[in-house]
């Protein structure tokens, strides 16, 4: 407060006696906001803290003592539960699997909504402002209104052919390609929102001077729309990956063959036949949760940009 | 660029038209159709299907009056808890020197899935005192344990140690335990984005107000809420989107059991474990249907952007 009101500091620096006085009397003005905050961050943080610690101790602790009796003895933590949940549980393929599925869309979503959008922000054509208008109409579609057709339509054009990585199946249900393309999709509508306004903002005068210096479309785009456009296509990026990563619904639809289950999907199964077996379970829960912390703290400020920019999509 | 093609641009919009075409604009069309085909989507029934989730013939199998009041009690009670509390931290972090581990700390359990968030939230809820960590607050605190995520019971059925449940059925105390997740996840983003909209309030604004001897609270009721508004509407519609979309969270927490079923779950079990494409379907539609205010909204915001731009 003293920045708010600089005449209190004045007249307090003038006797030490004083200005110890007012301290005090400023913090414990301030004390119910910092008892009210600190209370709440500590709730925020004790379900995810209560994870970490119990994903580390040994299975008969978990079993007959709550996480927080941990402190009393901290060197019988071990990784054991990490071991058994990655090599007998199968987190290690998840892991793996979530990998493969996540980087290919985020990719895809970002390269195919890029293009659309330049041409949305710099192009005119007929009906712009209407397909722009379905564009953010297909925003806040539910997903759940497209899972049936579109389950029918992958069991209709299922390919199975012998390829290395993508498996046995190229295209269909339980394919990497099919949950690559339905991802994408769904990615999109917010993608092509998002950086159509970024590109929409940026300068006019630096494109006219690119046309008029004879650039082709391809040369604008590559040259000058991507590298300015950087803090949106992280942003964005961060978005699809998390939303990626974290999905269930289209995996469990799309992708029936457990050797092709994500993380979330793995860790769903693991509940219903692990119930309350909570040393596999906080493991694989904690390794799910890993990458997107990591991302998170390295990436908090494009994050919050993304969401300032565009709120979120479901 | 002067000299371009007619066809250029569409060159550009191809792709991406292309792949919303198949998997977002004919699917919708085609699951509108569906809700009023039979279950193998073969025969038109008209409208069984909406007739099935009003009528609710099987309540046991799929109790699709409780979805719906379910869902009700999502859209309302998860949005409103989740903006108030977005508000008062986006107030009290302003007021800080930590404000930037405040605001992530509430902020990480966005980066977590649904379902990660279901494990933690299993374990906190445990109804063992000894590993469950909410029933051994509880009972340290000099109260019952409860089963968070199996209680049918009303909340104040449990305050008040007897019954009987006199409020209306959605109202449970499992129902709540899963909103309150829910809560926990969301307000992250409540908090930042109201936060933005109050770090661009002048000072002076608030300054003259302190001088004409407001206090903090009329401040913030007076002054603050009415001009954040438009932000907290954006805030809302986002989580009325969210509430009602909720999947992953009931699924993995108690697969619908115990009264707990959303229309997302519903509409699960009903298309792809029960297999009836058509209730599934229709149960799709009544979703998109209250989403359709939202989109209408969301429309109606663009173009007056597009207008002042």
């Amino acid at each position: 407060m003293a920045r708010r009101n600089p005449s209190t500091t004045a007249v307090a620096a003038s006797s030490p006696f004083t200005l110890a006085l007012q301290t005090a009397r400023r913090l414990a003005g301030r004390m119910p906001l910092h008892l009210a905050l600190i209370g709440l961050m500590v709730l925020w943080s004790i379900p995810t803290i209560a994870l970490l610690v119990s994903s580390f101790r040994e299975a008969t602790a978990i079993a007959s003592s709550g996480w927080w009796n941990a402190i009393k003895n901290p060197f019988a933590l071990t990784v054991e539960n990490y071991q058994t949940v990655l090599e007998k549980q199968g987190m290690a393929r998840a892991f793996f699997n979530s990998v493969i599925i996540t980087v290919p869309s985020t990719a895809l979503v970002i390269l195919v909504a890029a293009w659309a959008a330049y041409a949305f922000a710099w192009m005119r054509f007929p009906a712009r402002n209407l397909l722009f208008l379905l564009m953010v109409a297909l925003l806040v579609v539910p997903v759940q209104m497209t899972l049936i057709p579109v389950l029918r339509l992958y069991t209709d054009l299922t390919v199975d052919a012998q390829l290395p990585i993508l498996g046995g199946r190229v295209f269909g249900t339980s394919s990497y390609v099919g949950i690559w393309l339905a991802h994408t999709a769904y990615g999109l509508p917010f993608a092509i929102y998002l950086l159509r306004n970024f590109f929409g903002s940026l300068p006019r005068d630096l494109f006219e001077s690119a046309y008029l210096d004879g650039a082709s479309d391809l040369r604008v785009f590559f040259r000058i729309v991507l590298p300015l456009s950087m803090p949106a296509i992280s942003a964005l990026a961060i978005f699809q990956f998390l939303w990626v990563w974290n999905d269930l619904l289209v995996a469990l639809i799309l992708l029936g063959d457990p050797d092709l289950a994500p993380m979330t999907l793995k860790i769903s199964n693991l509940v219903s036949s692990f119930g309350t077996n909570y040393q596999v379970l906080t493991s694989a829960a904690f390794i799910s949760m890993a990458l997107p912390l990591v991302i998170f703290f390295a990436l908090q400020r494009y994050f919050v940009q993304g969401i300032l920019a565009g709120a979120v999509k479901g | 660029m002067v000299g371009r093609r007619w066809w250029t641009p569409w060159l550009w919009l191809a792709p991406a038209l292309v792949l919303l075409g198949v998997f977002l604009v004919y699917p919708v069309v085609d699951t509108i159709r569906r809700s009023f085909l039979d279950e193998r989507s073969k025969n038109f029934v008209g409208f069984d299907n909406y007739q099935f989730i009003i009528d609710n013939p099987q309540p046991l199998v799929s109790d699709t009056h409780s979805a719906l009041l379910n869902n009700v009690m999502w859209l309302t009670l998860f949005t409103v808890i989740t903006v108030c509390l977005g508000l008062i931290l986006a107030v009290l972090t302003g007021r800080v020197r930590y404000e930037a581990v405040a605001k992530s700390t509430i902020f990480i359990p966005m980066a977590v899935s649904f379902v990660a968030a279901s494990v933690i939230w299993r374990f906190m809820y445990e109804f063992n005192t000894e590993i469950g960590t909410v029933n051994a607050t509880v009972t340290s605190l000099g109260g019952e344990p409860t089963a968070w995520l199996q209680d049918t019971g009303a909340p104040q059925t449990w305050l008040t140690q007897r019954g009987p449940d006199t409020l209306p059925q959605p109202i449970q105390i499992n129902n709540l335990a899963l909103i309150l997740v829910g809560v926990w996840m969301w307000t992250g983003f409540a908090m930042v984005v109201l936060s933005a909209g109050l770090k661009g309030i002048s000072t002076e604004v608030l300054e003259a107000a302190r001088v004409d001897g407001a206090n903090e609270w009329q401040i913030f009721r007076r002054i603050i809420v009415p001009i954040l508004s438009p932000t907290i509407v954006v805030v809302a519609t986002t989580l009325v989107i969210q509430g009602l979309k909720k999947f992953d969270l009931v699924w993995v927490m108690t697969g619908g059991r115990f009264k707990t079923d959303v229309v997302a779950t519903l509409f699960y079990k009903e298309a792809f474990r029960i297999g009836d494409f058509g209730v599934g379907a229709a149960l799709a539609v009544v979703l998109l249907l209250w989403v359709l205010p939202v989109m209408v909204i969301g429309i109606r915001r663009f173009q007056f952007q597009e207008e002042t731009r």
